[in-house]
């Protein structure tokens, strides 16, 4: 079985985010880069299954800046075969859709029979890209998955909307993506961080894919203005001597909170 | 005025959710709503009525006994889209919604605009506002042209419209749907709980790491039980375990916007923070007078949960009785 895992490097959740107010784009210098967390524990999932499944090849996918190569090389010495960064200044500020026309251009690309992705990156948020892949590959999409079983034809899971669990399941070639259900992934050893220097990284450009990401029959999403929220500021900050409950409850119901 | 296509959230059983009448709200604010139903043959009927009474001017049905995931919804609303030439199209901000909006926006050749916390009309059409980085920063968006299909926050929209006179019509030649995943199984959720819901309540209380134990939380409970409070908890409380992922508050969990948000025991985390900074009124109670929680805090309380809380809890109390 082919696997591709998208991948993603995307500000560090646990520093300052900052967003350009020009152009409304994430300002990458701004705060340390990882790989994200939620794509880690899509790759353990493939990563399992090629555990007990000889046979398995997995690649690692990701659209970002060139500069985001090492973060991609993280899923290579978490154990996945061979890296594809799609690199392009073009795709710089793409919309979801953009992002999911080029993404599903290179899984095409690769070859597959499993798309595995995490349900929502942590900077974008979106959530719609992997559905939106799958519709441009026109294959079937399970996403949300808070528990994956992945057979030879067919991948199965759970899947929790506010109203119901609901069990799902899809013939392969698909696209699902996961939670945070799913299991930590593995720290790679040093071993296999030295040996990932040595796979291959393949960087492919928009055009290398045939993308006509210039499409004027396609609606785009524009940004019409940016504003930062003013800072909140702290209020009053009292050292609790046995009142502080009472003053609290006083506030409440002040602030008609009560 | 341009009809705005709203899809109507039902439940297994075919019950129309609450989201529908927020989406219905704002829709009549940018256009004439157009309601999108898309069910069994049983529950059509009932949800029609309902989009009515909600604010529906239409309402379009789609009839399907198929299980297929979320396609049934993509393909009713592409057929929508040409027959109606919509200005939008408003879907909720659910793990099923935003498979529906990406899906279309690729079929429809549309634009999309994911999680909006409001909607607005200008000259040039419909604006699409956005909460971005945990409420760090608000953006506007726009389609280049056409409809934008929009997903729209759970609980951010409080506009409602008035009732309407049932008006039904139905989209045909749904046909030649695309392989989907199938359901192959439905459990209704239970709700055991009386809390509101963690994402749309006007009040939360949350609990972090400074509970110290599952048994602990019980504490937070009581505070979110006697102010009427849904129930969060930070990444950290999660982590150890002491609740279920689905009370997370916080950048990989929920974002919330409530009146009221009283954290305990939580130190604060950026992570933390880009949930619920957009809480109208924060209280923090820590131990650890640099918890930074403390800085965007409008009444802050150095001292013990374990100490402050129950006094807070017996003083709510006696005010009720």
């Amino acid at each position: 079985m082919k696997i591709v895992v998208l991948v993603k490097e995307v500000p560090d959740t646990y520093g300052q985010r900052v967003l350009d107010e020009q152009t409304g784009l994430a300002d990458r210098a701004a705060s340390g880069a990882v790989l994200d967390e939620i794509d880690e524990r899509a790759l353990e999932v493939a990563l399992s299954y090629a555990d007990e499944h000889d046979g398995t090849e997995i690649v690692a996918l990701s659209m970002g800046p060139a500069s985001s190569e090492p973060s991609i090389r993280k899923a290579l010495a978490m154990g996945a075969d061979s890296a594809v960064l799609v690199a392009d200044e073009a795709l710089r500020g793409a919309d979801l859709v953009t992002t999911a026309e080029v993404l599903a251009a290179a899984v095409r690309r690769i070859g597959f029979d499993l798309v595995v992705a995490g349900d929502r990156s942590t900077d974008g948020a979106s959530g719609a890209v992997p559905a939106a892949i799958a519709e441009f590959l026109q294959v079937p999409s399970a996403t949300s998955l808070s528990t994956v079983g992945i057979d030879e034809g067919r991948v199965a899971g759970t899947r929790a909307t506010a109203s119901a669990r609901l069990t799902v399941e899809a013939a392969t070639p698909c696209v699902i993506s996961i939670t945070e259900a799913l299991p930590d992934p593995r720290f790679p050893s040093l071993k296999s961080a030295i040996a990932a220097r040595r796979k291959p990284l393949m960087t492919l450009s928009v055009s290398d894919l045939g993308v006509a990401i210039e499409d004027e029959t396609r609606a785009h999403s524009i940004v019409l203005g940016v504003a930062r929220r003013p800072e909140r500021v702290a209020g009053l900050k009292l050292v609790d001597e046995g009142d502080a409950a009472g003053r609290l409850v006083d506030f409440l119901a002040d602030s008609k909170l009560l | 005025m341009n009809p705005i296509l709203v899809l109507i959230d039902l439940s297994p059983t075919g019950t129309v959710l609450d989201s529908a009448a927020g989406l219905l709200g704002v829709a009549a604010q940018i256009g004439t709503p157009v309601a999108v139903v898309v069910g069994r043959s049983e529950h059509i009927g009932p949800a029609a009525e309902r989009s009515a009474e909600l604010g529906a001017s239409r309402v379009l049905v789609a009839e399907t006994d198929s299980h297929a995931l979320v396609e049934p919804m993509v393909s009713a609303l592409a057929a929508a889209i040409k027959a109606e030439r919509p200005d939008a199209v408003l879907i909720s901000n659910t793990i099923d919604g935003r498979d529906v909006a990406g899906r279309l926006a690729a079929r429809a050749k549309a634009a999309v605009a994911v999680d909006a916390t409001g909607l607005m009309r200008d000259d040039e059409g419909v604006v699409v506002c956005h909460s971005v980085f945990g409420g760090t920063y608000t953006v506007q968006s726009a389609a280049s042209f056409g409809p934008v299909v929009a997903t729209v926050r759970e609980g951010a929209l409080d506009m409602r419209t008035g009732a309407q006179s049932l008006r039904v019509e139905r989209i045909d030649g749904l046909g030649g749907e695309l392989p989907a995943a199938t359901i192959t199984s439905v459990e209704a959720i239970r709700t055991t709980s009386d809390r509101p819901e963690l994402r749309s309540a006007a009040k939360v209380v949350a609990g972090g790491r400074g509970l110290g134990s599952a048994a602990n939380f019980a504490l937070v409970e009581r505070l979110a039980d006697v102010l009427g409070a849904a129930v969060g908890a930070s990444r950290a409380a999660v982590d150890a375990g002491y609740v279920p992922q689905d009370r997370q508050v916080g950048q990989t969990g929920v974002q919330v916007s409530p009146d009221l948000y009283v954290a305990l025991g939580i130190s604060g985390a950026v992570q933390h923070l880009a949930g619920m900074q957009t809480a109208k009124t924060i209280v923090a109670i820590n131990k650890d007078a640099d918890a930074p929680i403390f800085d965007i805090a409008d009444f802050g309380i150095v001292g013990d949960v374990f100490d402050v809380v129950p006094k807070v809890v017996e003083a709510i109390e006696a005010r009720d009785s």
